[in-house]
Parts: C-alpha cells; sequence; structure tokens
C-alpha cells in the first residue's frame, strides 16, 4: 500500500506536466513530469489543460530540452549508470514543450451548449496539462455521422475528422505540398467529399488525367478515380480523344475549342508561358479590330510570308518584329489538337448542362500535359463560365429566384494562374478575391504556393498542407494564421505521405491529420462506392418492391 | 523496539545519547526515536565517537604483548567501564499521536531519556515522505552531511519493499532540492546506487 503511495505522487493515466509560463500570443511553456519522457511526445498532438474553471485545448507546437542548472551541460551527471540517469530524467535534467491553446470551454451549462470557443485568455500557472483524450478530440471536431464525409484521423487516435464540405465550398480551398506528398489523392477525397455530400458542383481542370476515370498511386498501383467511384454523378470531358480511348476511359464529351472562340485576353493571360513581349501581348486586341473579333486568329494565323505580316504591321502601326514573333510564338497553338478553326459544338453549354443537372464535370488534358494548353483551356473556359454565373446570380438576386448551385473550379500548377504578376488580370484571380459572393470558389492544387499572390493566399478559407520544406513555401502558407511561427515546426516536420495540416473556414481548428486510407476495396465501399454486381443487385431489389 | 541508550545532551536540532553497549552504536544514518512527554522525537544518527569517560585521561596502547586484540580486554576488564560510546542524531521529525511530522518537534528531548533504534516498518512509514530531505541538506555540523544523506538513504532503502524505486523517488527530490548544486547531487546520487 505504501509503494502505491509512492507511485501515486508522481504517477497519473495521461498525464504529461504543468503549465509553467506563457501568453495567448506565444503559447504555453509546459514543463513535463518527470515520468513523460520527451520522445513520448510528437508535435501536433493534442493535449488538454484543466484549469479551476475552464478546460482548454491545444495543440504541441515544439518540445525543448531544460536542465534545472546551466552547469550540469558543463559537467554531465554519470548517465552511464541507469539508476543516476533515470534519477536526473525529469527533475535536473527535464523536458518542456510548447502548446499553443486554441479553444476552451468552460464547466457550466451555457458553456456546454455553446460548445468550444476560440481562447482569450490562458489557463493559470500549474494547470494539470493531459493528453487529450478521444472524447475530448470528438468533442471539438465533431461526431462524424453514417453518411459524413471525413477526412482523416488525427495523429494516434481513432477519432474521425470531419472536413465541413458547406463551409468548404463557401470560400476557396487549396491544397498544397512538395511533389509526392499526395496533394492529388487528398484533392481527390475532397473532391468525393463535396460530391458525396453534394454541397457544390465541380469542374476539374485535370491536367494529368487522374480524377476523372482513374489515378495511380506512388506505388505505381491504380486507383480509382471518380467516375468509377460515381459513375452517374461525373461527367468526363476529354480534349485528347485518342488518349482517353487508349486508356480506356468512357468520356462524355470531347471539347473542341475554335480559334473564334479566342479572345485577345486568353492570348494575354499566356503571355508568361509563351514569353511574349508586352507589346506582343497587347498586338491582337488591334489585330481583333482589323480582322474581326471572332476572325482575328485565324485570319493572323493564315497570313503567310514575311511581307503580308509585314504588310499588316504597316496598317496597323505596329511594329513587324512584334507581329513576326507573335506569329512564331501563336504558332504553338497550332501543336494543340483540341484547336479547331470551328469547333462543331459549344464546350461551355455542354459543362453548363451537366453543371445544372448535378452532374460534375472532369476536364481531361490527356497528352496535352504542357502548361500552355492548360492555361489557355482553363483560363478560356472559367472566364465564359465565370461571366454566366455572375449573370444568373445577378437574375437571382434581382428576380428573387433560385441562387445557381456553389460551383468548385479545381485547378493545379495555381501559381501559373495566380502569380503575383497576373493575379489581378487572369479569372481566378477575380474568383479567389471576390467570387465567393457570385457561387464560385476555388480549389487550387500546388508546390510552390510562395508563387501565388498574397492578396489570393490571404483569400483561401480551408488551408489543407502536405510537408512543405521550402522556407518561402510554410510562410505563404501560413500568412494570417495565429501562432505561425508554431505551426511552421509542426508543417516542417509532416511525414512526407499521408499526413497534412488543415486549418482555416471548415475545421474548427488547426489539426494535423493522417488522412484516411483511399485505394483499397474496403476504402471505396466507405466512400459510397457499389460493385456493379451489387447495383444490380439493388435495382432488382427495387423492381421487386414495385411490381410485387 | 530495541533500546540502544539514553540522551546526555539535547537540543531542539540535535541530540546526544550515551549507548548502553560500549562499541555498539546504532549504524550511521539509521533512524532513532526518543520520547518526550507524548511527543516521539525521531533521529538520524549522524555521527558516533568511542572515548575516555574522563576527558583529561587519554586510554594508552596496551596490545603490544597480545595475540588477540580481545584479550586485551580480557587481561584488563576494567577498560570497559574506563570508555564510553556516544552517539550523535539530528532530529528529523516527531510524532503527535498518529500524526507524522517531518519538522522539528516543539521541545526538545529531555536529557536520559532512552533512545531506540527504530525498526524496518517504522523506518518506511517514516520515509514514506520525504520532507526530512531538506533538514539533513541544510544540515551544518561534524563529518560530511552529504555522507549522512546517502548513508540514511541506503538504510531507509532497505526498508522499503521495492528499495530501487525508492531510490529513484527520493533521488529525484534531491535532484529538485540540489538543484544548483549539481555536484552535490553526483556525490549523493554516486553513494545511493546499488
Amino acid at each position: 500500500m505504501m509503494e502505491k503511495g509512492l507511485h501515486n505522487q508522481f504517477w497519473e493515466q495521461g498525464r504529461l506536466g504543468i503549465v509553467v509560463s506563457g501568453s495567448l500570443t506565444k503559447g504555453l511553456e509546459v514543463k513535463l513530469d518527470s515520468a513523460t519522457s520527451v520522445e513520448d511526445i510528437a508535435v501536433g498532438r493534442y493535449v488538454t489543460i484543466e484549469s479551476e474553471r475552464r478546460r482548454f485545448f491545444g495543440m504541441i507546437t515544439d518540445v525543448t530540452l531544460d536542465a534545472i542548472d546551466p552547469r550540469l551541460m558543463v559537467t554531465p551527471p554519470d548517465v552511464s549508470d541507469p539508476f543516476i540517469a533515470e534519477v536526473v530524467a525529469g527533475t535536473s535534467t527535464f523536458g518542456r514543450v510548447h502548446v499553443l491553446p486554441e479553444l476552451t470551454w468552460g464547466g457550466d451549462a451555457i458553456s456546454l451548449l455553446e460548445g468550444p470557443q476560440p481562447v482569450k485568455t490562458v489557463p493559470a500557472h500549474f494547470s494539470v496539462v493531459r493528453e487529450a483524450s478521444e472524447q475530448d478530440v470528438e468533442r471539438v471536431f465533431g461526431q462524424v455521422e453514417e453518411k459524413q464525409f471525413w477526412i482523416g484521423t488525427p495523429l494516434d487516435m481513432e477519432i474521425k475528422v470531419r472536413l465541413d464540405p458547406a463551409k468548404l465550398v463557401e470560400r476557396s480551398s487549396g491544397v498544397f505540398g512538395k511533389t509526392g506528398t499526395g496533394k492529388t489523392f487528398l484533392a481527390r477525397l475532397l473532391l468525393i467529399g463535396i460530391i458525396q455530400e453534394g454541397t457544390a458542383a465541380n469542374l476539374v481542370f485535370d491536367m494529368h488525367s487522374e480524377y476523372g476515370w482513374e489515378g495511380t498511386s506512388a506505388e505505381g498501383r491504380k486507383v480509382k478515380a471518380l467516375k468509377q467511384l460515381f459513375p452517374s454523378k461525373i461527367a468526363v470531358f476529354a480534349l485528347d480523344e485518342e488518349s482517353a480511348r487508349r486508356r480506356k476511359v468512357s468520356t462524355d464529351f470531347v471539347v473542341e475549342i475554335g480559334y473564334d472562340d479566342i479572345e485577345p485576353e486568353d492570348i494575354e493571360m499566356l503571355g508568361e508561358t509563351l514569353n511574349l513581349t508586352e507589346a506582343a501581348v497587347q498586338a491582337p486586341y488591334r489585330l481583333a479590330r482589323h480582322f474581326g473579333d471572332r476572325k482575328w486568329l485565324e485570319g493572323f494565323l493564315a497570313l503567310e510570308g514575311r511581307e503580308q505580316i509585314n504588310e499588316l504591321a504597316l496598317s496597323l502601326g505596329e511594329h513587324e518584329a512584334t507581329l513576326a514573333s507573335l506569329r512564331r510564338r501563336l504558332e504553338a497553338l497550332r501543336r494543340l489538337r483540341f484547336l479547331v478553326p470551328h469547333a462543331r459544338d459549344n464546350p461551355i453549354q455542354r459543362i453548363l448542362e451537366y453543371l445544372d443537372r448535378g452532374i460534375n464535370v472532369v476536364l481531361e488534358f490527356g497528352r496535352y500535359t504542357d502548361i500552355t494548353a492548360y492555361v489557355l483551356v482553363a483560363n478560356l473556359l472559367t472566364r465564359r463560365i465565370h461571366t454566366l454565373y455572375r449573370e444568373r446570380m445577378e437574375r437571382a438576386m434581382g428576380e428573387d429566384i433560385a441562387k445557381p448551385r456553389p460551383l468548385v473550379i479545381t485547378i493545379e500548377e495555381a501559381h501559373k494562374f495566380l502569380s503575383p504578376q497576373v493575379a489581378t488580370q487572369t479569372i481566378f484571380g477575380t474568383i479567389a478575391r471576390e467570387m465567393r459572393k457570385y457561387n464560385v470558389t476555388l480549389l487550387v492544387i500546388d508546390q510552390r504556393p510562395s508563387g501565388i499572390d498574397e492578396e489570393v493566399m490571404s483569400q483561401i478559407g480551408t488551408k489543407i498542407t502536405c510537408l512543405l520544406d521550402n522556407e518561402r513555401d510554410i510562410e505563404s502558407v501560413l500568412t494570417g494564421v495565429s501562432g505561425k511561427s508554431e505551426f511552421k515546426a509542426v508543417l516542417a516536420k509532416l511525414e512526407t505521405r499521408q499526413q497534412a495540416l488543415i486549418f482555416g473556414h471548415a475545421v474548427p481548428m488547426p489539426v494535423v491529420v493522417r488522412t484516411r486510407e483511399y485505394g483499397s476495396p474496403q476504402s471505396y465501399k466507405e466512400l459510397g462506392f457499389r460493385e456493379a454486381i451489387e447495383l444490380k443487385k439493388e435495382a432488382e431489389k427495387e423492381m421487386e418492391d414495385l411490381w410485387g | 523496539m530495541f533500546k540502544i541508550g539514553e540522551i546526555i545532551e539535547a537540543s531542539t536540532g540535535e541530540f546526544v545519547a550515551q549507548c548502553y553497549e560500549l562499541h555498539q552504536p546504532p549504524p550511521f544514518g539509521s533512524l532513532v526515536k526518543t520520547r518526550e512527554g507524548e511527543v516521539e522525537i525521531y533521529g538520524v544518527v549522524s555521527g558516533a565517537a568511542t572515548t575516555s569517560i574522563e576527558p583529561g585521561r587519554r586510554p594508552i596502547a596496551r596490545g603490544r604483548d597480545e595475540a588477540e586484540e580481545e584479550d586485551i580486554y580480557r587481561a584488563s576488564p576494567q577498560l570497559a567501564k574506563l570508555l564510553r560510546t556516544d552517539f550523535n542524531a539530528l532530529v528529523v521529525g516527531h510524532r503527535e499521536g498518529e500524526r507524522l511530522h517531518h519538522y522539528l518537534p516543539p521541545r526538545p528531548a529531555r536529557v536520559h531519556s532512552f533512545v531506540y533504534l527504530c525498526d524496518p516498518e517504522e523506518v518506511a512509514r517514516f520515509s514514506q515522505s520525504f520532507d526530512f530531505l531538506s533538514i539533513l541538506v541544510n544540515a551544518r555540523g561534524q563529518g560530511s552531511v552529504d555522507e549522512l544523506i546517502a548513508a540514511c538513504l541506503r538504510h531507509a532503502a532497505q526498508a522499503h519493499q521495492d528499495p530501487r524505486t525508492f531510490l529513484i523517488k527520493v533521488g529525484k527530490e534531491l535532484a529538485v532540492l540540489l538543484g544548483g548544486e549539481t555536484s552535490r547531487l553526483n556525490t549523493i546520487l554516486r553513494r545511493i546506487r546499488e
């Protein structure tokens, strides 16, 4: 009995240590109990702090080694002796962890109803810090119901973290991470979540053709993508019919874009990728005046020989070299087979039709993986769709009719569209900044967030970031987050796979998750996938019910 | 409870007792107790000495012609009566009724009170709290205090079921008490490891 007394004094289930100092802005310093080894602590884990009247919820953001006396560092004790080593651990030398308090709740009935609130104060000195229990975490992130979407589990816990799909589409969101960290997997999961809960229609500009039909995992294994999981809710549009056919993708529409659909603004967006001079970027506007709005590109590309170009330059008052170089650069467009003098169908109309019917559209680029094609098509289509959405929304507001369904546009290599040089001009910059009002938001996927305009970054509501190791990238992702320096440590220490830090609009507090498994038959099932046999059975049963 | 001696000098923080048996003082660092009215006073043996009963007369060497040391005493039986063994004890706590206090008693022990050696059970009960350590750590006096602390803890550890666990806990307490005195801590720890 006496021995037990000795133990109790030092050891208690889940107890880590006590708060010794700190501030609301900089976070709390917690001295670890001697029974807690620093090696058992990991940044990104959750703790609860019990003070007299409130309970605080926070995240471990740093771990430090400390000693009671600096002289100890100069004359270390004889730790080769296990006895001495055990004695000095936690007393003469001890661990400290840095905890960033995020949420708090009181013990009274009102606070129970209100749920966790953002912190406005810190716990008192020597409040006891414990590992957060699963109930605590569940209380913060909410319980996940049967058919609700969840993105993953917190580190070392079996709690499902729910990402609110309604909030996710309310503002733009971003998936960041250096290459190979699972951005595509995460983005695919997010899209599934939005589709599963039906909070918005999706338009995905699928540069590497991995969202529509099937993709490959890092191990080279094939994984099902959206169309295979939700055949009735996804339409695959292809720019490259041949590639789609080779990959045995059932495409719903083959996109062709007419030269007459390309406006001078579209060329302006290509300025950077085609390496056009300022004068060359402006020239298409003059060409449009000369040839007519819908004929300029065809007319310009039809010119043959230096003389004809010189002649045109003379009549437009342009420099000959400018036109000649523009012409040379635009030749690149000829290589894009989906560009034709006159399109047989109107892809924009088709996309909108599908979206209106609640069917999500994935536009596969097939072999056109070069950035010129991607920037051209994404910009061109989005600009038109944006205009139409805007009109509809304005009409909806004016005539008091139903607003258009929220639309999420997914773009990869986002820094090409949202770099500081072009963000003010491209349609994506506009959407990121103001389109929330018109029910259109972006899901940007990028590996170089530092290349994205700061203003756009600050407008991204929910950020999901995998491992980043470039200082500037980390800096840019964390712009405007309180406790930025703390999260830097967390972000830089994420594992290269299946781990992500999520923060912003769609989660109550920043959370490091192990993303849910994707790629096994069981995971597909959990995400709502039905095998053909099952579907058939269900249909047969319905028939039976219907006809008796 | 084993009666070992009688107090011949007492103050609040310390007492000196004479052993009933020559050369049989309680071990250095062991726990002894005495009684003052209703209060039991605990002390840690902090040193012992055997001297002549008369301060002015020093013993002289007598064993040149004897084969065994014991033969000296056999040849001159009066010697045992001319020598005495005294021991000192630092007061580290007291008990009033059932309550153990690990701080100094209200009054010092009385001269001629009996001194008893505590049995292991009592030692274990007393050393359940480490508050008495601060008295030892801050003690001034003859010999090395650190030696005393180490001896006391070694002694107390033997009374516990799991000496190692006890020593680790108490070592951690010491590490806190001697926060700024690394070398002292190291000295003591080296002396209490098994």
